[in-house]
């Protein structure tokens, strides 16, 4: 057959369509429809359903999936690799660009190895504890947002794309006022946090406070009586809590399949055990289930988040050892952020010991006891854990990532295969992969 | 990409564009001692003595599979003879006292020019067991020579794609794996990226149109 939009060739896998886009007819045309042969489609790594740069090689058989085999690589930039080269502080500033969602909680789950290698856990300020709550809470809600956007825009339901997008704009206003940069911010520092959180923007969340959770039943009225809705979530791509444990599957998708396993509730870091939360579940274990407990998940964030508010007290948000704690308060000047001019006085002019410890922590960095830590957070795709292994010198000798988006992808071939097609692009949106993260 | 350097074991020297060892503390010429690791006493505290002890009871070779016992930093890791690495994860995994559903992460650190020098690539596993909210941690270490230990992908499927990963940076060979392959580097890269000895540069950085700019070890250094 000859059609200039699926151009079929011979191989010793049988025949072999490149379709550039035409009709499933003139593909089909010369075949029997119903005949059992299979065919191999590549979606991705260019698919704006992926998510990224994911890549899904799928055998079907009509409409239904035989095979899914997952290719993963495609956003390596060698993070881990590239920290070793780097000093334990300017560390934050790669990490936070791995899963550019959920920036927060990278710097926090890198900074808690950290602290713990240096054994400084129990030093960290109330205050710089309380914002990297506060912080991370106002993080996940926006990388759920971002989930329900882009999941509402692949199932159909393009409107909650737009809002979606909206409110998380509103968060990375925040974002901005409180660092300086709406994505990879590099907020949280080993010791403590880079800069306060100025008022305007304990307002601005306050404001947020006050409208988000009637935004959240607006979406929740938008998108579940849907029937479209409805029927391309419920019961589609299934996993259920062996299948999770199995595979490694945390976060949301084990919760959608009824475990309660939150590691802010389980083993508890920053003081999640003193705030007053739920663990939201589900029974159904399905695409709807995730739904609603990533749902559930945004309404829980704003309680922390009300709660980190009204214990936020003044005091230092840095460590008091100023052999570990960034030598400066960056200060707005003339020119944009920098070192506060009261900082480049003294070190300029009065006092060459400040002027060298400066210099050294800056350009050298501080020494961390040899040997190694693992540090587990829940980020808003499951179990973010942290390896760092130290040398004792002042950069890392080793940080290896157990990214929740990487783990959670092996489910892919689980829930797609004996699904529908269409399927797959639910149940690869409900794991909420993230490439940047993924592939690190 | 072909590497002469590559697989011949080096020192590690400096930085791109750094002549010296770009340390400025004035101390450059001393010498840093590796501590070598030493086995902790008993008892080790906390929840670690009933893993350790529970483990003991249901693995009759674990005189044998246990190297050595470490408690750092409120943290238990067992040195586990390569050889054995699957069968302690199956009891761990098991055992109704042990109970680690759930191995959380596998990743590997590259020790070259330590104490522990010979046997340099470890391969590390976070276990986590939910039941009663503890942690271990297994750690192997094998030569760059026989980088071989056996695949716990029959105990836990999720190592399946870490397993790939520490294969794909370190070259540790996971015995058993259903398709032990490159995941996040290309299929026909050579060598390991994630070893200490594996050279730094050495790549142009090529965009369309033909246009290069040479590997960050041959640009102009300002000095």
């Amino acid at each position: 057959m000859t059609d200039t939009y699926a151009q079929a060739r011979e191989t010793t896998e049988g025949r072999v369509f490149t379709v550039t886009g035409g009709d499933w007819d003139a593909v089909l045309g010369g075949d029997d429809p119903i005949h059992d042969e299979k065919i191999v489609v590549n979606m991705g790594p260019q698919h704006p359903s992926t998510h990224g740069v994911l890549r899904l090689v799928l055998e079907l058989e009509g409409e239904t999936v035989r095979e899914a085999r997952t290719v993963i690589g495609y956003l390596h930039t060698g993070i881990e690799k590239n920290l070793e080269y780097r000093t334990w502080t300017q560390g934050t500033t790669f990490v936070t660009r791995m899963d550019y969602l959920a920036p927060i909680f990278n710097e926090t789950g890198y900074c808690l190895a950290v602290e713990k290698l240096l054994g400084i856990e129990d030093q960290i300020t109330e205050r710089a504890n309380t914002i990297r709550v506060l912080m991370m809470e106002l993080n996940r809600i926006s990388s759920h947002l971002v989930w329900l956007a882009t999941t509402g825009m692949e199932l159909g339901a393009l409107s909650m794309m737009i809002y979606g997008f909206r409110e998380r704009e509103y968060i990375l206003d925040i974002f901005e006022m409180c660092s300086g940069l709406r994505m990879n911010m590099a907020y949280v520092r080993p010791g403590g946090l880079a800069q306060d959180v100025p008022d305007e923007a304990i307002a601005k969340i306050r404001e947020f406070l006050g409208w988000m959770p009637d935004r959240i039943d607006m979406y929740e009225d938008l998108l579940s009586g849907s029937p479209i809705w409805q029927s391309r979530t419920q019961g589609v791509a299934y996993l259920n809590v062996t299948g999770c444990l199995a595979l490694g599957i945390t976060g949301p998708v084990l919760r959608s399949a009824g475990l309660p396993w939150d590691l802010r509730k389980t083993q508890p870091y920053c003081g999640y055990e003193t705030y007053d939360f739920d663990v939201p579940t589900h029974p159904d274990g399905d695409v709807w289930g995730r739904y609603q407990v990533r749902l559930a998940e945004m309404r829980e964030s704003l309680k922390i988040i009300e709660q980190a508010l009204e214990r936020l007290e003044p005091g230092p948000i840095m460590i008091a050892d100023r052999k570990i704690a960034w030598p400066a308060q960056l200060a707005l000047g003339t020119d944009g952020l920098g070192n506060s001019l009261e900082h480049v006085a003294k070190i300029m002019g009065q006092s060459m010991e400040s002027l060298i410890h400066h210099f050294k922590l800056v350009t050298e960095g501080f020494r961390v006891p040899p040997g190694q830590v693992f540090t587990e957070i829940e980020a808003p795709r499951g179990t973010l854990g942290v390896h760092a292994v130290s040398d004792g010198g002042t950069r890392p000798m080793r940080v290896h990532f157990r990214e929740p988006s990487f783990v959670n992808l092996q489910a892919i071939p689980a829930m797609a295969e004996g699904g529908l097609l269409a399927d797959v692009i639910a149940g690869g949106a409900s794991l909420d992969p993230v490439m940047g993260g993924c592939d690190r | 990409m072909s590497n002469p350097e590559l697989g011949t074991s080096g020192k590690q020297q400096g930085m791109f564009g750094v002549s010296g060892t770009g340390d400025v503390s004035g101390y450059g010429g001393l010498v840093r001692r590796r501590p070598a690791l030493v086995a902790s006493p008993k008892p080790y505290g906390g929840y670690f003595d009933e893993v350790t002890d529970a483990l003991e009871e249901a693995y009759p070779e674990f005189a044998d599979a246990i190297e050595m016992v470490v408690v750092d930093r409120g943290e238990l890791t067992l040195h586990i003879k390569p050889a054995r690495i699957a069968e302690v994860c199956q009891v761990l995994r098991d055992h109704e006292a042990l109970r680690f559903e759930m191995c959380s992460s596998v990743s590997g650190v590259d020790y070259l020019g330590s104490a522990d020098d010979p046997r340099r690539l470890h391969a590390v596993y976070h276990l986590t067991s939910m039941t009663y909210r503890r942690r271990i941690r297994l750690e192997c270490s094998v030569t760059a020579e026989n980088p071989h230990l056996p695949s716990v992908t029959q105990v836990y499927p999720t190592a399946d794609w870490q397993e790939r990963e520490t294969f794909d940076m370190f070259g540790i060979v996971f015995d058993g794996h259903p398709a032990l392959t490159r995941i996040l580097m290309p299929d026909d890269w050579e060598g390991f990226p994630q070893r200490k000895d594996y050279p730094l540069g050495g790549v142009p950085v090529e965009y369309k149109g033909g246009a290069e700019i040479p590997p960050p070890d041959q640009r102009r250094a300002y000095k």
